[in-house]
């Protein structure tokens, strides 16, 4: 018996001594921290997918609640209304932002673009980037090893195993732009997701002169200008071999898409468009860059 | 006892194939693709314009600042195009075509064949004309050779150490060069001490090339001034900072320049190049490239002039069989795959080499088991194993720790895995991120 | 020209080696010693052998199949290896039922439940072998000595360590023991692979020149048990036996050359190889000297297995550069 209370009258008395220490210690140490940077955490998506630009969501709230102005501060995860309302909690003016996705502009299928050589390495777009310019003619073009799929903590992207190119899932993209640096090609792009997620861009980057990309890709951008010239808004600037459409400026009136000679422009989400049969060949014999055209076909 | 490199290394089948083949003319395509890019450093800028007439060893293009390099016309004839065409690897790159038509040369070339012996330049002479002459590293590094003979005010080198060593397998050129233009050669040789200031040169050949290593001998037997020393044979012995160890037992320390151990290191070729713009005012146009392969009919060495199409000179020595795989510009173990058949040679293109599809195809990768011959093999004294691991998860950190800087890239780790892991591949990626990282953070201090 | 060519990164070359080809180097390594023990032990020793590889590639492919669902990894021939040092390190009259027992642990604990080959801390073999060597203390230890006229029912090491227990002095039991010649070539009481030292060194020149291991593992543990016990015998002869018993015996070489020398679970760097090798010769004397067991070879490797990860974290490889200048 005497054992026994022994025992445990020891452990006990060990128990309370190291509390003791650990209560001190602690206060020594102790390190304070606003209460809010908890509260903003727990109201951020907690993805930690660095789309903020910050390491993780715990860093970003830091930075929410310790600076005055939060005008570049921005989770594309959690979106406007969540911004709003931890700006509500801080007390101060939220950025507004228009919700954004992920843009995949490359429709280089291994039907429109041929393959002229076989890539054996790491399936990895970095490494084949780094080596040589693709297995196709076009060096600017999506590479289909699925870097920015791996780089996506949403599962928002996949590789169409029939096309080879990333397919973005536009019910699970939260536009945190990992993808867009994983692509060593800078295809993806971040765009307005736009009204009923209708958008209208250019599917292509490459920058070579029209004879030449046109021969790499059925579909590339071929640089003629005529949607520029078509466009009501000066919304599509052709720079470097290749238009590209402002979404701050599009309007989405289409009327770009069957201008193009290539169906490089693409809207989506769209009804289905009526054809208009008479109207494109007309465009044609008028516009010089018809040359293009008659090279290729 | 041979000498050879203290950490690592491999030794595959040497598959010297074209050792015996003496250097033939390639002789002159109908067009040459000439890159403006052929060295380390800015790409030269273009001196001609579409419609010029050119002349052989005139200067097309010029360097752009000290670490460029002045590009020459290899041919005669017309400038077709100025323009970005696709390189070896399908990138584009200025490139100047040139239509040929004829052979003619700049007059202030030599062309005869008598040996000129003296040089009475001095050091800037020399430095000069190894500059006008657009000379650079032929080994396949192509640095720039006049940045590399331009030593800093602080720095003095002792001697200067020639690379015959040529440990990629299957390549000869070197060999043939030593072989063959060996008075030339060391001519060469002792016009590189003189602008370099040192009385001693070491020519590190392997073993496997005995009787280049006995030519040179007998022609160095009562001198005093050059050594030849024969080598064991072992990859990557050709690598600048190996060889010095080999040689002179120095090692260079990470980050550092053979200079700073008082080594100027020279390829073969290079110094053949040299000996040419300062004897004879012949810029470097043309070099001999080893072509060959198990299905190369008849594996030459050829003078080839510089932009030469790759499918010319394939053609010339026999076409491509039909189970060709891969063609390769370089060696095997550190050369390009080449994607884009109509690229021009370069100043850096020592070989070209051919596999069948049996020979390209890689194994297939399965899982390390730590067997560390990686580590066992690797030059550097690096952990590729470890590299690779960190390389996958993009722990860029933890790689640069692990010193994945120093890395030469030289294959050996990618080589001998079992699991055929494509270790280079990953690390070299890595490696170039991690460079990157290294130049910002240091452009950021001197800020 | 149509033809699409293959673009790789360098190297274009392969060097030709495998997993598979390194694992049938070892496999092969272990003939002689394989040889041995069907003379000395007859057709039991094959039996035994055919079992364990047999139960280790069942259960290898079982889990592989139904439980982690990955890639087939049996042909690399790792489970096989597993398998024949399993065999190796039974005693011959072991029932076939432990035997099974022990491959299910050493594939299913030892290995599969750390993701398979590669990822394993410790030797899947010896990982079995020590499970089946506590759980069943009675059959693991029951040795029959293939010649009447030498001690029967435990090996040397056990027999020196009973009798030194009950008060003789190794001078007294010296005539009783086998010769140093059976020691060689296998004439003993032990397990299936490890009783003939020639044999088992004879695969490891063979391991040697295959360039399969290098020799520092087994070299540099050989060399530590020898100077360790060596010091312990000329501090008192009558209590602590010669080293070269301690080597010729127990499982000292078949552990040495076959065992920490398995890639996974040793270090990568020569220099933590020695560190890891010195350690195993130092827990090995301790045990068999100091320790209840007569045999400390497998929980020595087990043990420095442990900290290899450590070994390999902090000792780096002698960098290029860092060499002193001559």
């Amino acid at each position: 018996m005497n054992l026994l209370l022994f025992t445990v009258l020891t452990l006990c008395g060990l128990g309370i001594l190291a509390a003791v220490i650990l209560y001190f210690v602690a206060n020594k140490f102790k390190v304070y921290e606003d209460p809010r940077i908890d509260e903003v955490e727990q109201m951020l998506p907690l993805a930690n997918c660095g789309g903020c630009g910050f390491a993780g969501c715990r860093n970003f709230a830091e930075s929410l609640v310790n600076n005055e102005n939060i005008d570049d501060l921005f989770c594309p995860v959690g979106g406007g209304g969540m911004m709003k309302d931890i700006a509500g909690f801080l007390g101060k003016a939220a950025a507004e932002k228009e919700p954004q996705i992920a843009v995949v502009r490359c429709n280089g299928s291994c039907a429109n673009r041929p393959k002229t050589n076989v890539y054996d390495g790491v399936d990895s777009c970095a490494v084949m980037a780094s080596l040589y310019g693709g297995e196709t003619g076009c060096t600017f073009g999506c590479l289909m090893k699925g870097d920015c799929a791996v780089s996506c903590d949403f599962d928002a992207l996949y590789l169409d195993p029939e096309t080879g190119l990333p397919v973005v899932d536009q019910e699970k993209c939260v536009a945190c732009g990992a993808c867009v640096k994983a692509c060593p090609k800078n295809i993806i792009e971040l765009r307005k997701r736009g009204p009923k997620e209708r958008r209208v861009y250019v599917s292509c980057v490459n920058h070579d002169k029209g004879a030449v990309a046109r021969k790499a890709c059925k579909v590339a951008c071929i640089a003629c200008g005529k949607c520029a010239k078509i466009c009501p808004f000066e919304a599509i600037t052709v720079e470097n071999n290749l238009a590209y459409i402002d979404f701050n400026k599009c309007k989405l009136c289409r009327k770009c898409v069957p201008e193009c000679p290539t169906g490089a422009i693409w809207a989506v989400n769209f009804p289905t468009p009526k054809p208009k049969p008479e109207s494109a060949p007309e465009e044609k014999t008028t516009e010089k860059e018809v040359k293009n055209e008659t090279v290729v076909s | 006892m041979l000498k050879t490199f203290r950490l690592g290394g491999i030794h595959p089948s040497d598959n010297k194939l074209s050792r015996t083949n003496a250097i033939e003319e390639c002789g002159l395509p109908e067009t040459v693709a000439i890159p403006l890019s052929q060295h380390i450093g800015a790409p030269a800028v273009a001196c001609v314009k579409k419609g010029d007439k050119v002349l052989t060893g005139q200067i097309i293009a010029t360097a752009a600042g000290f670490v460029s390099s002045n590009i020459h016309s290899s041919v005669s004839g017309t400038v077709v195009s100025v323009d970005n065409l696709p390189d070896e690897g399908g990138v584009r790159r200025p490139t100047v075509t040139i239509k040929v038509e004829g052979d003619e040369w700049m007059e202030n070339i030599d062309r005869t064949d008598k040996i000129i012996k003296e040089c009475n330049l001095g050091r800037k002479e020399i430095l000069e004309k190894i500059t006008a002459g657009g000379i650079v590293g032929m080994g396949g590094a192509t640095f720039p050779t006049h940045v590399k003979l331009s030593i800093p005010p602080d720095k003095k080198a002792d001697c200067l150490i020639i690379n015959g060593v040529e440990c990629e397998p299957y390549l000869t050129s070197d060999h043939r060069v030593m072989l063959e233009r060996s008075e030339e050669f060391l001519v060469g040789v002792r016009i590189l001490m003189k602008a370099i200031d040192v009385q001693k040169a070491y020519i590190g050949i392997e073993f496997n090339k005995r009787d280049a290593i006995d030519h040179l001998s007998d022609l160095t037997e009562n001198t005093h001034d050059i050594d030849i020393v024969p080598l064991k044979v072992r990859y990557p012995q050709g690598g600048e900072k190996q060889l010095i160890d080999a040689i002179i037992k120095r090692q260079v320390s990470s980050g550092a320049l053979p200079i700073s151990v008082g080594a100027v290191v020279q390829n073969v070729s290079t110094t053949l190049a040299v000996y040419e713009a300062v004897q004879k005012n012949k810029p470097l146009i043309e070099r001999v490239v080893t072509v060959t392969g198990k299905n190369v009919p008849v594996p030459a060495n050829l003078m080839t002039r510089i932009g030469t199409p790759v499918s010319f000179i394939i053609d010339r020595c026999g076409g491509v069989a039909e189970d060709t795989g891969k063609i390769v510009n370089g060696g095997p173990m550190m050369g390009r795959a080449v994607a884009n058949l109509d690229a021009g040679v370069t100043k850096g293109t020592s070989g070209i080499l051919i596999f069948s599809e049996k020979e390209s195809v890689r194994p297939v990768a399965s899982i390390c088991i730590k067997c560390a011959k990686c580590v066992s093999v690797c030059p550097m004294g690096l952990e590729p194993y470890l590299l690779y691991k960190l390389s996958v998860r993009n722990m860029l950190a933890e790689t640069e720790e692990n010193k994945v800087f120093d890395c030469i890239e030289c294959g050996c780790c990618s080589y001998t895995c079992p699991a055929a892991l494509p270790l280079l591949d990953r690390i070299r990626l890595s490696k170039a991120e991690v460079m990157r990282i290294i130049r910002e953070r240091n452009l950021a201090k001197k800020v | 020209m149509n033809k699409k060519f293959i673009i790789s990164p360098s190297p274009h070359i392969h060097g030709h080696d495998t997993t598979s080809k390194l694992m049938r180097d070892v496999l092969i390594a272990l003939i002689p010693a394989f040889a041995v023990s069907v003379v000395v032990f007859g057709v039991t020793s094959i039996v035994i052998t055919a079992v364990a590889v047999a139960a280790c590639i069942l259960f290898e492919y079982l889990i592989q199949k139904f439980l982690i669902k990955g890639p087939g990894t049996i042909c690399n021939l790792s489970a096989v290896l597993t398998g024949v040092l399993l065999a190796f390190n039974m005693p011959p009259h072991i029932p076939l039922w432990i035997v099974i027992v022990g491959a299910l642990v050493a594939i299913g604990i030892g290995k599969m439940s750390f993701g398979g080959l590669g990822t394993n801390p410790f030797n899947p073999a010896l990982v079995g072998r020590v499970f089946l060597l506590i759980s069943f203390p009675g059959q693991m230890t029951d040795y029959p000595s293939p010649s009447p006229d030498a001690m029967s029912g435990a090996t040397p090491l056990a027999f020196v360590k009973e009798s030194l227990k009950s008060g003789k002095g190794i001078s007294e039991i010296m005539p009783d023991l086998v010769s140093y010649q059976d020691m060689i070539i296998g004439f003993k009481g032990g397990s299936i692979g490890e009783i003939a030292a020639a044999a088992l060194i004879l695969g490891f020149i063979f391991l040697l020149w295959r360039k399969v291991i290098t020799w520092h593992i087994p070299v540099v543990i050989v060399i530590t048990m020898a100077l360790f016990s060596g010091i312990l015998n000329l501090a008192d002869p009558e209590r602590y036996i010669n080293p070269l018993f301690h080597i010729l015996n127990g499982g000292t070489l078949l552990g040495a050359i076959y065992m920490a020398t398995d890639y996974v679970t040793s270090p990568m760097v020569k220099k933590a190889m020695v560190i890891y090798a010195i350690g195993i010769g130092l827990i090995t004397i301790l045990i068999r000297v100091f320790g209840a067991y007569p045999e400390g070879m497998s929980f020595a490797i087990l043990i420095m297995n442990a900290i290899v990860p450590l070994l390999n974290k902090y000792i780096k490889p002698k960098r290029f550069g860092e060499v002193v200048k001559k």
